[in-house]
């Protein structure tokens, strides 16, 4: 059975701007964070899918399973600097990350 | 329309939802129920391990991780409620629209993508894979949950008497 | 051999974390300084094949991880080990607290093995593992103290690595998708055949590379990171860790057959010019000393890339020269900068004025240093940019080569401006009673500046030892 990467290339596209829109369309640091979640989501199917299609699962697997630790470890790390900013700034709006400007 | 297409639509209207939702809460449960449509469409895929450490690590653990810094960075309900939420429409009707139009336009396209040829040998199973072949990568998660860890020492250390 | 790298700073981490508390940090120190001073001696000898452990095969093989060193790895080796030892001297001057000492030691050696893996592994995937090792320890360094701009910098810098991971992942996706492999190799092949997509997988790969290494239009995060950390962060970041990341995989790219290819060089040089030029515009207008710093970076990065765009050998000889006297002069600069702010409190330029009289190691080991970098004989950094101009030149692209030496001009503006403006002139009231930073601050700082200009004045006698030695 033929794989359908077209297919799997369409959605991978249409998650991957619904990150895109989400991370530049908001004011909020944890939106942010959400959308460039949205965006590693996205890369994880891609890359499952692509194993499918060239039949390599295993090494596919292999790379997503790392990747999820990654992420998960970034993303933790995130949090903790949005943290950071809300005690300072007591405000999760982006527009204080302006401030380094020149 | 396939089964798999059916999930891959699902997951996409989940992501719609986390991104385009009102509340921050309803965000993070909209990435966990994001998390479940990949996990689906992932073990359908035949990525049986994948699915389910995907699964419990970011359907649960970030999860926990967005609730818990969504609750302590909470203020009281704003007053402009309306407003944000009158702005946040405007700002987000246009991701709909332009997912249905690229949806629709990639579908009706098809680039020459061939993918590899199968593979000779048959492939080994996952979990040998991973232990025997790719024990660098193993080594280079562990010491990022090390950084984790000295990240979580540094960053959620209440301030003392914090650096100025 | 190589797995000692990866292990050795590993097994150090785990034993440090386990020491009391009384004598972690001692404990730390000597420990980080043994060991980043073994990297940079270990680079040295490696190219001479003075480093052979044939006992510890049976090691090596109950692991066989695929890894190897080359020329270009002890490149990599060398700076770490250098910008390592400097950044621990500025960590121990102006890091007040224990806790926050300690916890730099054991970053610094996560890094490190990070950008030993970096120098040393095969294919792709594992590259991009080590460069999320050594981006994810970086992260939190910059963090420590929790200073009055760290959370920004830190914040900026998170949010276009996870840009740069997506870019690289699907490259990787798309890679596996071609080819079913993912080695560099593999995508050599598959770029050669005609009628194939594997650019696009290659391109999206170098624009997480570039996000890595600061280059424009990916170079937002830099400034920040770099001024928003504490000063020995700061040192250990322009010194080494943004070029390993970064760079370094694209000089193995530019070694590879692919370098030839006029689609990757066009790339290469478009990408190295725009950076040269507008880091170098950015650093022009800059009030803060660090910041002005980190668009020098930017700059020089761009002038690494655009030697790697040359494709010939020399070309490679001559980025690898560059990407090492770089090293070396911007982590004496930012030790500078550290030394100066450990004395005045302030990183603001046009609040400084004179400082040469009241600082004068500082001042003597930044004028031998900004000399360097803006390429001016006889320092190093005036012999690794004429080799980047002469191997542009002679590779046909003539145009890129008029374009380095107008930037080098840029270049020197910016950081004459600096020197007026910090160094000369009359010294303001509130600075008079102003003495030398200790010498925690200003022996790397005066070492490393011996060593550009060592170098320099012995550059025609080391070429040809490189040439030869195959780099």
């Amino acid at each position: 059975m033929p794989v359908p990467i077209w297919l799997y290339i369409t959605f991978f596209v249409l998650i991957v701007i619904d990150g895109l829109y989400c991370v530049l369309a908001t004011y909020n640091l944890l939106r942010i964070l959400i959308g460039l979640e949205i965006l590693i989501k996205a890369v994880s199917f891609f890359i499952i899918a692509c194993g499918a299609a060239a039949g390599r699962l295993a090494l596919a697997q292999s790379i997503v399973i790392t990747v999820i630790v990654i992420e998960v470890v970034v993303v933790v790390i995130g949090a903790g600097a949005i943290l950071g900013f809300f005690r300072r700034y007591d405000s999760m709006s982006v527009r204080n990350t302006r401030e380094m400007k020149g | 329309m396939s089964v798999m297409t059916i999930l891959l639509i699902l997951l996409v209207l989940a992501s719609l939802w986390t991104a385009t939702t009102f509340l921050l809460l309803r965000a993070a449960i909209g990435l966990a129920l994001t998390s479940v449509m990949l996990a689906i469409i992932m073990y359908d895929l035949g990525a049986g391990l994948a699915a389910v450490i995907e699964l419990s690590v970011c359907a649960g653990l970030i999860s926990v991780v967005f609730v818990s810094v969504i609750s302590l960075t909470q203020r009281k309900p704003f007053s402009d409620y309306f407003e944000r939420r009158a702005s946040r429409l405007r700002r987000f009707w246009p991701l709909p629209v332009i997912l249905f139009v690229v949806g629709i336009g990639l579908s009706l396209v098809s680039a020459p993508v061939t993918p590899a040829a199968a593979p000779a040998t048959p492939q080994p199973d996952v979990r040998t894979f991973l232990w025997s072949t790719r024990q660098l990568d193993l080594f280079g998660q562990i010491l990022i949950l090390l950084s984790g860890v000295f990240g979580v020492l540094v960053l959620f250390k209440r301030n003392e008497k914090g650096g100025e | 051999m190589t797995i000692l790298l990866l292990f050795v700073p590993f097994a150090a981490l785990l034993i440090l974390n386990l020491l009391p508390r009384s004598v972690r940090l001692t404990a730390a120190v000597a420990a980080g300084a043994v060991l980043l001073t073994a990297e940079a001696v270990v680079a040295i000898l490696l190219p001479f094949g003075l480093v052979d452990l044939a006992g510890l095969t049976p090691l090596t093989n109950a692991l066989p991880f695929p890894l190897t060193v080359d020329a270009l790895s002890s490149l990599v080796f060398l700076c770490a080990g250098l910008a390592g030892l400097t950044a621990l001297s500025v960590c121990r001057s102006t890091m007040k607290s224990d806790r926050d000492g300690f916890i730099f030691v054991n970053l610094l050696l996560i890094a490190l093995i990070g950008m030993n893996g970096i120098a040393m592994v095969r294919d792709l995937f594992s590259l991009y593992v080590f460069i999320e090792v050594t981006a994810t320890s970086t992260f939190i360094l910059i963090a420590i103290g929790r200073g009055r701009d760290a959370f920004e910098g830190l914040w900026k810098y998170l949010i276009l690595s996870f840009m740069a991971t997506v870019f690289m992942l699907t490259g990787v996706a798309l890679l596996l998708l071609f080819t079913g492999d993912i080695t560099l190799e593999a995508a050599a092949t598959a770029f050669g055949q005609p009628g194939s997509l594997a650019w696009v997988a290659l391109l999206l790969y170098f624009c997480g590379l570039f996000v890595k290494a600061g280059l424009v239009p990916f170079h937002g995060w830099l400034a920040d990171a770099y001024t928003g950390a504490p000063a020995a962060v700061s040192t250990y970041m322009a010194g080494v860790v943004t070029k390993a990341s970064g760079i370094l995989a694209l000089m193995r790219v530019a070694q590879s057959p692919l370098g030839s290819s006029p689609m990757i060089r066009e790339l290469l040089l478009i990408v190295g010019t725009v950076s040269a030029v507008a880091g170098a515009f950015l650093a022009l207008n800059q009030r803060n000393m660090k910041r002005m710093l980190a668009y020098s970076s930017v700059s020089q990065m761009g002038y690494i890339v655009l030697a790697l765009g040359a494709g010939s050998r020399l070309a490679i000889v001559a980025a690898a020269l560059h990407f090492f006297v770089h090293s070396i002069s911007k982590a004496q600069l930012f030790t500078n900068a550290a030394a100066i702010e450990d004395r005045l409190g302030t990183m603001d330029m046009d609040q400084m004025g004179g400082l040469a009289a009241r600082m004068p190691l500082t001042g003597a080991s930044a004028a031998a240093a900004t000399l360097s970098v803006a390429g001016l004989p006889p320092l190093a950094g005036f012999w690794t940019k004429l080799l980047i101009v002469l191997a542009l030149w002679r590779s046909g692209a003539q145009v890129w080569a008029v374009i380095a030496i107008l930037t080098s001009v840029l270049t020197l503006a910016y950081f004459l401006s600096l020197q007026r403006r910090v160094f000369f002139g009359t010294v303001a009231d509130t600075w008079r009673a102003v003495k030398e930073a200790g010498p925690g601050l200003t022996i790397p700082a005066v070492a490393l500046a011996v060593i550009t200009i060592g170098v320099g004045l012995g550059f025609p006698f080391l070429l040809p030892l490189i040439l030869g030695g195959g780099s």
